[in-house]
């Protein structure tokens, strides 16, 4: 019989450790298809975050560093410069790439660094218990807002991405969601350009994934889903938000 | 060899070039500042980077993701910075990351000043970050040593995958002085077997330091330690000077130990039998060259630039078998060859001695 469907070979054979609905594991299987089809897995080096997106280490088929939390954009760019020939990506958590790390996220940008950088927004700490992140959204409950996010106490939710398109050197910034199977393939599209201006050189890339945490939001897979549809799609803006010239022309 | 008239911090920076390191990431701080200047100047033309970071923890992160490529890497700072990048160096220490670090001590805490100081001590040899782990420490005390140790700092890195730190200090980093540009030794055959440059023709490699595992963890540490043991057992370095017949001994690294080469001169022309033990590996903590002192000298003065760190290493390494004192300078200041031996002789009640 004809095999239509297989793992990845962006992948190992390590099963997904992630709970029942959510969609770290979508959008590794995206990053990981993306590797394999612009042919550079064994070429890239990918940098973890901490928290459940770090398990990802285990999950890719290349070559790994676990960064400090925060971190990765740092440590990716030390990649990057001793062996600029080689692909680099971060993947790595709203509150790590937006709270702790937003120092680096920023500067990246700024330098134009040539590396590649997935932002996976699910509004909270998850493997901590769920805590209030940069993105959780108001009103939202989470173990440190109990009473729901107060944006006069807490600030906003913040865009990060819109905030990264402002600067120079990043060159393609887009954000996108995996709730539905017309999205995962615009999330794939996204994700593979950014891979995509790193091999051309052009500058920094940066792809906000919008994803579920079931658990920590205490509800279903198929309500988390909706809840993202209704609550996060109308706060974060969706699509490319930044193309330059250059990008344009890949 | 060429011998040149150079600024410490320059000279740093000539070390490492020459040592075969093509990465620097670091950020601007007084008086660390001339070693990212002059790499700036000198590392690109020789096809090297230097990167200024958004700030030290940025720039110690990217010498640990640059280290995992098996690229020689410095980072150079002065204390405050240093404290920020504990983080980064707990990190490098974990996954074993050969790299030099650098740290002109200013004084403090806090903001604290720009002079010469020891307050980072404790910092540099215990551990300074969280966890369980040790850092090799080197401190020159001279121009000379700069380039000698930064040499070394690189090789001992590669040697035993660990982080070195070469513990300097305002005074030795703004003074001028000449230096033997000497050939880089023979580099040390090291294992390339960890490194991740991408998983071409072979099993894909993961650097990290996470384990939830407690059973993986005690492996870890114990693993560790077992390179810290062997470390401590070679490489304990230190020099000394008027030792032999003492009966009185000086204990200081850096600055203060040079300083106390001239105490030691001084108080020998007087009649009193003064020698030093001057430390050059801070970690290890040269305990070996105390043995053959520990029932033979009445007793000992630490002279450091700090409330008294050192000391307390010295009291276990002669098991505290003698009176330790402590003369210390603090704030920048920096004391002189008269006043450490005037304290020597008021201590031990030195003053009758005649003068030869």
């Amino acid at each position: 019989m004809e095999k239509i469907f297989a793992r990845s070979k962006g992948l190992t054979d390590v099963a997904f450790s992630f709970c029942p609905g959510c969609t770290h594991g979508t959008i590794m299987r995206l990053i990981a298809e993306v590797l394999e089809e612009l042919e550079i897995i064994e070429d890239t080096i990918g940098i973890s975050p901490v928290g459940c997106a770090g398990f990802c280490q285990n999950f890719f088929s290349c070559d790994f560093i676990g960064a400090p939390h925060g971190r990765a954009q740092a440590v990716g760019i030390g990649v990057k410069r001793a062996l600029p020939d080689r692909t680099v990506f971060t993947y790595q958590g709203d509150g790590d790439i937006a709270a702790i790390g937003t120092q680096h996220a920023i500067h990246a940008a700024a330098r134009g660094e040539k590396i590649t950088s997935i932002m996976v927004n699910n509004a909270i700490y998850g493997m901590t218990g769920g805590q209030m992140a940069p993105t959780t959204i108001e009103g939202m409950k989470t173990s440190t807002s109990p009473y729901g996010r107060d944006n006069i106490l807490d600030g906003a939710p913040m865009d990060f991405p819109k905030v990264i398109a402002n600067l120079e050197g990043a060159v393609y910034v887009a954000s996108v969601s995996v709730d539905s199977p017309k999205n995962i393939k615009k999330a794939k599209e996204a994700i593979k350009k950014a891979f995509k201006v790193q091999q051309a050189g052009l500058g920094f890339a940066l792809v906000s994934v919008l994803s579920t945490c079931p658990t920590n939001w205490g509800m279903t897979p198929v309500d988390s889903l909706n809840w993202l549809r209704e609550n996060m799609m109308p706060i974060y803006e969706m699509g490319e938000l930044k193309v330059t010239e250059e990008v344009e022309a890949l | 060899m060429e011998k040149v008239l150079m600024k410490g911090n320059e000279i740093i920076g000539e070390a490492a070039i020459r040592s075969g390191c093509k990465l620097f990431f670091g950020y601007p701080i007084t008086p660390s500042t001339e070693v990212v200047e002059y790499l700036s100047k000198h590392l690109p033309p020789k096809g090297g980077t230097v990167l200024q970071a958004e700030d030290e923890i940025g720039a110690i992160n990217m010498c640990y993701g640059a280290a995992c490529t098996g690229s020689r890497v410095l980072t150079a700072s002065s204390s405050p910075g240093v404290s920020l990048k504990q983080e980064g160096i707990s990190y490098s220490a974990a996954v074993e990351l050969p790299m030099v670090i650098v740290n002109v001590n200013r004084c403090g805490p806090g903001l604290g000043g720009l002079g010469p100081a020891q307050s980072d001590y404790f910092q540099s040899v215990k551990g300074g970050g969280h966890g369980d782990y040790r850092l090799i420490v080197l401190a020159p005390s001279t121009a000379q040593e700069l380039y000698d140790f930064t040499m070394q700092g690189f090789d001992l890195a590669d040697q035993y995958r660990n982080p070195v730190l070469i513990l300097t200090d305002g005074f030795l980093g703004q003074t001028m002085e000449p230096v033997v540009l000497k050939e880089r030794p023979e580099p040390p055959k090291v294992d390339r077997s960890w490194v991740v440059d991408g998983a071409k023709g072979r099993e894909k490699r993961i650097l990290a330091s996470y384990s939830l595992t407690n059973e993986i963890g005690e492996d870890n540490n114990l693993r560790w330690e077992k390179k810290y043991k062997n470390i401590q057992e070679k490489e304990q370095q230190w020099e000394e000077f008027h030792t032999e017949d003492a009966e009185y001994l000086l204990v200081s690294y850096g600055t203060t130990g040079r300083i106390c080469k001239s105490t030691v001169l001084n108080a020998r022309k007087k009649g009193i039998k003064l020698g030093l033990i001057r430390p050059i590996t801070l970690w290890p903590y040269p305990e070996k060259a105390f043995i053959p002192y520990k029932d033979k000298v009445k007793g000992i003065v630490t002279v450091e630039l700090n409330t008294g760190q050192m000391i307390e290493d010295v009291k276990l390494a002669v098991e505290c078998k003698m009176p330790v004192h402590l003369y210390r300078r603090q704030g920048g200041m920096l004391p002189n060859e008269h006043e450490i031996l005037d304290y020597v002789e008021d201590i031990f009640s030195l003053t009758a001695v005649e003068e030869v």
